[in-house]
């Protein structure tokens, strides 16, 4: 351990987790999608473009069934508020008192919110804007007009975040180019220790030798493939660790034609699937449990995926079915890690800028990019991450028609990921 | 629109309560078969007597008032269930006064209890309404304190409103409270312990707040003369109103369905607010109580505050209200916390209270305010019952 870990008084009962409540309406639960991006959506109505809320089954206005989310401004005024200083929820109770307002929109809706702390006194001009609480759910903060201001400087606000300041964090692997990039962005980010994953000691690729030099480094054997190095170091370290980051891959540029056996394809499930369970299986359970230990307990796990889990790219076919391996198991994450309050961070970076993609035009997202965009996100209540114009582009091609991206992908060559 | 017609020579009578417990480990059933029990108890009435019921409760479920026909075991030939809270009881006694007249029932019960066991009140709460459940209860679980906090504030700031000003009412309903053997709370209120208290949620202090409990209460809606062949003291019923979510282009509620309608009921009723000798409202929040002094037309919009400065209102006061203490000094039965002041106001005009009389009450307003679906309560009521 390096200096500076505070050490947990022995006699104090370790808190269990509590977590807001999360029983929403299946409608209600349409502001999640926006809410996974840090996006603002809500309810506008095909036929009379009436913005409504809380969600609805039929338009308030004309009754038409035919209600979309859309993205929303969230410009209006804190008509009232209030300090709530009782509460029937445990949650809340732990941590009183409240300051939640009403917010008529400019778009028409009166909203109940959160109120940031830097918000004026009602009657004052807000933007409200969306995050995931604890519970994983979409909820609403009155935010001051000033787009500098965080959620996580107001102290009860700050709770819905990941901040990975003061925090011990795990990267997987931290000699790939993306892991090295990793153990760097959550250093410059206050991390008060970082362990960083090495299977294979011999190899020392460049930058590795001066990344152990960083204070808050420790390097640790980790070696994804191998059960019994996963659970070795999960009894050493498991019951320290806030943030699990894993950036283990094992990526290779084949489909099925190009190569005879299976091998290349076993060791991308090896690493990227099993991998993920293997640590999940070991590491998950600590997590949990440590879940509202104290003012930085553990608070999420971050999965570096690709856009590629979305569909697949059929020059990079195996990988591309390996992350979608992953990804689905990452939902299972999800669902497990939730009654703990423990967010899992999903990434899906477009092409990284690094040597098995050197056939991939640009753009590529460069590591340093990729891991900003992750210490990014769990400085705000994001769990899914598109961090770059590709991985955006095939999103939004997703979103709007998986099967015309089906048959765009099935036309692509190495060199038209995008 | 065309006028409603009068209720003829419609009545009210058997005012009922079953006392209230803050806690009890009984069922609604219980609470609502007792007053059943009481009902008859007052009329004289055998069960079979009685052909109509009207029930209102939250805690009931899974059952409806259907599967209460049975736990009582009566048999009827009309049934409603209102669940619209604070204004369950003037709905139902429409309902009842219209069945009534038109023949469809000779007698009806109408009832309203809830059970209170030591975390209904969370669970009740946390599944409300939709909107409550998807978009105010994840926010802080403050439950109806909050809500209410917000139209305080807004109304303080608006029309200058003081926690003095409130003080003052819930002060007064003490002190009406303490003639009153069902209340819950015994001892007097100053206004120096009233703003003492603390802060729930800025600016609703403690005592600003009704304390949830279990009990019930009830009456039944019949003919004049049946009233009379039976012996019993009545009440007319001159005018009834009710109306539901008035105001939904209001970015905040600052005023009440009674605005639209209160012209009407006065008309109907033949009186007008100069006539009340006694108003009982919905007192869960004082602030509720000076919107409905505003609303049912005591002064203007804006002027409570100073209405409430001028007046005194306790029982012998210029302007006796809540004359039971409301249920901010007797406790909030659940859906019962409709019918308290209907029950109270046909105790005040036919000369039968429990409590303080006010001398020569020949007509009671009563009015009901229910159901903060999500950012305001949507449902409002008002009656004028009076003296045979």
């Amino acid at each position: 351990m390096t200096g500076g870990v505070r050490r947990k008084n022995p006699i104090l009962k370790t808190r269990q987790p509590t977590l807001p409540p999360a029983l929403r309406s299946r409608v209600a639960l349409g502001m999640t999608a926006g809410a996974a991006v840090g996006r603002l959506d809500l309810q506008q109505c095909e036929q009379c473009g009436t913005v409504q809320y809380p969600a609805r089954e039929v338009c308030r206005s004309c009754l038409s069934g035919q209600l979309v989310w859309r993205p929303q401004d969230g410009l209006g005024t804190l008509l009232s508020e209030t300090v709530s200083r009782a509460s029937m929820e445990l949650y809340f109770r732990e941590r009183l008192p409240w300051r939640v307002g009403l917010v008529q929109l400019a778009a028409g809706p009166t909203v109940v919110a959160y109120v940031h702390a830097a918000c004026a006194a009602a009657p004052a001009d807000v933007r409200v804007e969306v995050a995931l609480d604890r519970a994983g759910q979409a909820v609403l903060v009155a935010m001051p007009l000033d787009a500098a201001v965080t959620l996580a400087e107001d102290p009860r606000l700050h709770d819905m975040t990941c901040d990975p300041t003061h925090r011990k964090i795990l990267v997987t692997d931290g000699k790939s180019e993306v892991g090295q990039a990793m153990v760097r962005a959550f250093a410059a980010a206050g991390a008060s220790q970082v362990w960083v994953g090495h299977a294979e000691p011999w190899k020392q690729p460049p930058g590795f030798a001066a990344l152990a030099e960083l204070p808050q480094v420790t390097l640790v054997p980790l070696d994804v493939t191998d059960g019994q190095s996963v659970t070795e170091l999960a009894g050493v370290i498991g019951g320290k660790v806030d943030i699990v980051v894993n950036t283990a891959d094992h990526h290779r540029t084949y489909g099925i034609a190009g190569r005879r056996g299976v091998e290349t394809a076993q060791a991308e499930m090896e690493v990227n699937y099993l991998g993920l369970l293997r640590l999940a299986q070991a590491f998950g359970p600590a997590l949990r449990g440590r879940a509202a230990d104290g003012d930085a307990g553990a608070v999420a796990w971050v999965n570096i995926l690709s856009i590629f889990a979305l569909a697949n790219f059929p020059p990079h076919g195996t990988y591309s079915a390996a992350q979608a391996a992953a990804l689905s198991l990452a939902q299972c994450l999800r669902a497990e890690m939730r009654p703990a309050g423990i967010r899992v961070v999903n990434v899906f970076p477009g092409p990284v800028d690094e040597p098995w993609n050197q056939l991939v035009l640009p753009p590529k997202i460069a590591p340093k990019g990729l891991a900003d965009a992750v210490v990014k996100a769990l400085k705000a209540t994001v769990e899914d991450v598109y961090p770059d114009p590709v991985a955006r582009d095939w999103l939004e091609r997703w979103r709007a028609d998986p099967k015309t991206l089906e048959r765009e992908l099935m036309a692509a060559s190495p060199s038209s990921a995008g | 629109m065309t006028a409603a017609a009068g209720y003829d020579d419609v009545v009210v009578t058997a005012p009922v309560t079953v006392p209230y417990q803050r806690y009890s480990t009984k069922g609604a059933h219980w609470f609502l078969g007792r007053a059943v029990a009481g009902l008859l108890d007052a009329s004289g009435l055998p069960k079979s007597g009685i052909d109509g019921l009207c029930v209102s409760s939250f805690s009931l479920g899974p059952d409806s008032a259907v599967g209460l026909t049975q736990h009582l075991d009566v048999s009827l030939r009309w049934l409603d269930h209102i669940p619209m809270g604070g204004a369950s009881g003037i709905v139902a006694l429409r309902r009842a006064a219209r069945a009534v007249q038109a023949g469809d029932a000779s007698v009806v019960a109408c009832i309203a209890g809830d059970a209170n066991r030591v975390d209904s009140f969370r669970e009740s709460t946390a599944r409300f309404s939709l909107f409550s459940q998807d978009a105010v209860y994840p926010y802080g679980a403050g439950g109806p304190n909050v809500s209410f906090a917000f139209l305080t504030a807004y109304y303080m700031r608006t029309y200058g409103a003081t926690a003095e000003d409130f003080g003052k009412l819930c002060v007064a309903q003490r002190s009406n409270a303490l003639h009153y053997p069902h209340a819950l709370f015994t001892t007097p209120l100053t206004l120096d312990a009233y703003l003492a208290s603390r802060m729930i949620a800025d600016p609703i202090r403690l005592f600003d707040c009704v304390m949830p409990c279990a009990g019930a209460e009830g009456f039944l809606v019949m003919r004049r003369a049946e009233a009379e062949r039976l012996g019993l003291p009545y009440a007319r019923l001159l005018g009834a109103i009710e109306r539901h979510n008035p105001f939904p282009d209001d970015p905040i509620q600052y005023r009440g369905g009674w605005v639209l309608d209160r012209d009407a009921l006065y008309a109907q009723a033949g009186v007008g607010p100069r006539d009340i000798d006694v108003l009982q409202t919905y007192d869960d929040y004082p602030v509720i109580n000076i919107m409905q002094f505003e609303d049912l037309g005591f002064c203007d919009k804006g002027e409570g505050p100073g209405f409430v400065r001028r007046n005194s209102f306790e029982v012998g006061g210029s302007f006796p209200f809540n004359t039971c203490g409301g249920q901010l000094s007797v406790g909030q039965a659940g859906a019962a916390g409709g019918f308290l002041g209907i029950v109270e106001g046909l105790r005040q005009v036919t000369g039968a209270t429990l409590g303080a009389q006010v001398d020569g009450a020949r007509h009671a307003l009563v009015s009901g305010f229910g159901m903060i679906n999500y950012d305001r309560g949507l449902c409002s009521g008002a009656a004028i019952l009076g003296a045979a």
